[in-house]
């Protein structure tokens, strides 16, 4: 007979071992569908995939770079899963974002000053994805509208949005829009000591500390817990649960929208309707994996940028599909997410 | 004029019937109350299950035979999509792990499956170019009744959204199933097998969606397979629960009405590529104001199932 119960004082070594231990099954169950498919060594696979991610400096930034990007968008989700506003909506939040970092540098180009223009832009794009993530908060604190189906419907309108756009703005019909500002670089975030992307990862980085700080120390954070936990103690200890929906979906989406504008002034310039590319969905893993903690995101974002660039890496060595990649990155989830439950529960075997 | 608007129906129907499988799985496994997120992966692996074994009975038999061409590939998308939602299930029902996370994980997860194995298939047999299965393909698009240009599968989404409300609303079963999206805790002191339902309504659920991804491959586009040809169907599907309500009758028609919003931009000569993607966008605005709607009149029977998305631990009070 077997017994299951719920335990709460699971000692971090043991979580951390139980983690681990998951990880590395998956990485077994990963090398036997390599090895199924490649017939090839799957500890070369690996080998590869750690060479090939690494090999060169532009590589290794990127590969900062992306993770940067993806710890913005997971701590843009943050505060709301912690109270429990399931925002599916980064995807979206990230494209209006950057759409409106891209309608400025479109429509000013270089009739202002660069330094301006990127304020603006700014500016302009964490007010857009505030107001996108707002909207289904402000039905939720209202009229308890379900946010998961709402926020995961504005991705879709934010997409469409952006095609539209761009067909507006790109009339030969290729629905590409080019680098904006080119020769200029108005509106580009500039590089600093060479690196072009080391202004966007220092930005992400204050970020994460302050919302390890906003999170941990705030009265604010504080509210966001405890609505989290329970909406009804929240009500009866006298902390205004509508105004902590509203005001934390705000501040999910305006860092949805910074996430937007890191993407569009300061890494590719332009817009696409797959610019977040699914990392608005890969962030609330992220984020959820590393129990809401901005930290713990770093690490697991960047295990995940690492499995998907390594992935694709071996990929091109092997000459197989690169949607491979996808396929071990969700086996190995699969495994973290099924830990989480030996981790949560202890179970017991009784005998007759 | 008439002929037109035959035309025009006749598309919309096609189109609607992918949708309309998803939208009919995603309904069971909601009314079970589990927010299967992972469907529009479901349905790329149900879609490339059938591939996969159309390809393998056209590869190692030399004079294929017309029941086996349709019931291989049902078979391989049943066992393919089945197994997808078994991962879902065990996830959430067995380990509890969260519902939203775990539907993401799939459908990454199923659309990787799909696109890397439509891209390689043919390499680990020697072969090359792309996938066509056209005499299989062909079977599938027999027309079943002779003036009417559908394939079984059509009709049988239809018959599946039908079953599944006679189910949900007038068998023990179905009202078992719906108690335990109610209210699990409830449904259990009644005595009633929780486990049991959570694992049939997202099992079953996700084998029917799994079908609109055949449908997708074998009838409408002929055997074949493109990369992403499916598209975000899959997220509609799930716009379309909503919008009908989880009702799944109420499904049948919105899932037309929605195909025929997506190949309406096709069809209309002379629109601007802008214009499309507006109304593109119009599903999922419709979508959205349905939500807001329903959530400000409060209607109890226009409801999500309560327990929607939350797992359900016995020992918790």
């Amino acid at each position: 007979m077997i017994y299951i119960s719920r335990r709460t004082d699971a000692p971090l070594k043991k979580a951390v071992a139980i983690k681990a231990f998951a990880i590395l099954l998956s990485l077994v169950v990963c090398a036997l569908v390599l090895f199924v498919m490649t017939r090839l060594n799957p500890l070369d696979i690996y080998i590869a995939m750690f060479k090939g991610s690494l090999s060169t400096q532009r590589k290794f930034w990127a590969l900062l770079q992306n993770t940067a990007i993806l710890l913005c968008i997971s701590l843009a989700v943050t505060p709301a899963f912690k109270m429990k506003f399931w925002n599916l909506g980064a995807e979206g939040q990230v494209l209006i974002g950057a759409l409106v970092s891209a309608t400025f540098m479109f429509y000013i180009q270089d009739s202002w000053p660069s330094w301006l223009l990127i304020l603006v832009m700014l500016v302009a794009s964490v007010a857009a994805g505030l107001i996108w993530a707002g909207i289904p908060g402000y039905f939720k604190a209202r009229f308890g509208t379900n946010e998961t189906l709402f926020t995961l419907m504005m991705n879709y309108v934010a997409i469409q949005l952006v095609k539209f756009c761009i067909a507006v703005w790109v009339p030969n019909g290729s629905s590409v829009m080019g680098v904006l500002n080119r020769q200029t670089q108005c509106g580009w975030i500039p590089s600093l000591f060479g690196q072009k992307y080391l202004i966007n990862i220092l930005i992400v980085a204050l970020l994460t500390v302050l919302m390890y700080i906003y999170l941990k120390y705030s009265k604010q954070g504080y509210e966001i817990s405890v609505v989290g936990e329970s909406e009804k103690t929240a009500r009866y200890i006298g902390i205004n649960v509508k105004k902590v929906i509203l005001r934390t979906a705000c501040i999910s989406g305006a860092i949805g929208g910074l996430a937007g504008f890191l993407l569009c002034a300061g890494t590719g310039h332009t817009v696409s309707a797959t610019l977040a590319g699914g990392n608005g969905f890969t962030a609330v893993l992220v984020s959820w994996l590393a129990k809401f903690n901005p930290f713990g995101m770093i690490l697991t974002s960047l295990l995940i940028v690492f499995l998907q660039k390594g992935s694709g890496e071996i990929a091109q060595a092997f000459r197989l599909s690169d949607n491979i990649s996808d396929v071990t990155t969700g086996i190995i989830l699969f495994f973290i997410i099924g830990s989480e439950f030996f981790i949560n529960y202890k179970i017991h075997l009784r005998r007759k | 004029m008439f002929g037109t608007i035959a035309y025009l129906l006749g598309s919309s129907i096609r189109q609607g019937i992918p949708l309309l499988f998803g939208a009919t799985g995603e309904i069971l496994t909601e009314k079970g109350g589990h927010l299967n997120l992972g469907i529009p992966g479901i349905m790329y692996v149900g879609g490339i299950s059938g591939i996969i074994g159309g390809y393998l009975y056209e590869h190692f038999c030399a004079n294929p035979n017309p029941a086996l061409c349709i019931l291989i590939p049902l078979l391989a998308t049943i066992i393919g999509s089945g197994l997808m939602a078994l991962i879902f299930s065990f996830l959430t029902v067995t380990l509890r792990a969260n519902q939203n996370v775990t539907g993401l994980t799939l459908t990454t997860f199923g659309i990787g499956i799909g696109n890397f194995f439509g891209a390689s298939l043919l390499s680990f047999f020697g072969d090359s170019g792309s996938i066509s299965l056209l005499t299989i393909g062909g079977w599938y698009k027999a027309k079943l009744i002779p003036f009417l240009d559908f394939g079984f599968l059509a009709y049988l989404a239809v018959i599946i959204a039908i079953a599944v409300s006679f189910y949900l609303n007038r068998t023990r079963a179905g009202l078992n199933m719906r108690a335990v999206g109610e209210n699990p805790a409830t449904a259990d002191a009644a005595g009633i097998n929780v486990t049991k339902y959570q694992y049939l309504s997202t099992i079953i659920g996700g084998i029917i969606a799994g079908l609109g991804g055949l449908y997708w491959v074998m009838d409408y586009t002929g055997g074949t397979w493109t990369n992403n040809g499916f598209g975000d169907r899959g997220w509609l599907a799930i716009a379309i629960v909503i919008f009908a309500l989880w009702k799944p009758v109420l499904g049948i028609f919105c899932s037309f009405l929605f195909g025929g919003l997506y190949i309406c931009c096709i069809l209309i000569p002379g629109l601007s590529s802008a214009s499309k993607e507006l109304i593109t966008m119009a599903p999922y605005v419709v979508t959205i104001l349905v939500l807001i709607i329903t959530s400000i009149k409060n209607k109890r029977e226009n409801q999500p199932p309560a327990h929607l998305g939350l797992n359900y631990f016995r020992e918790d009070r």
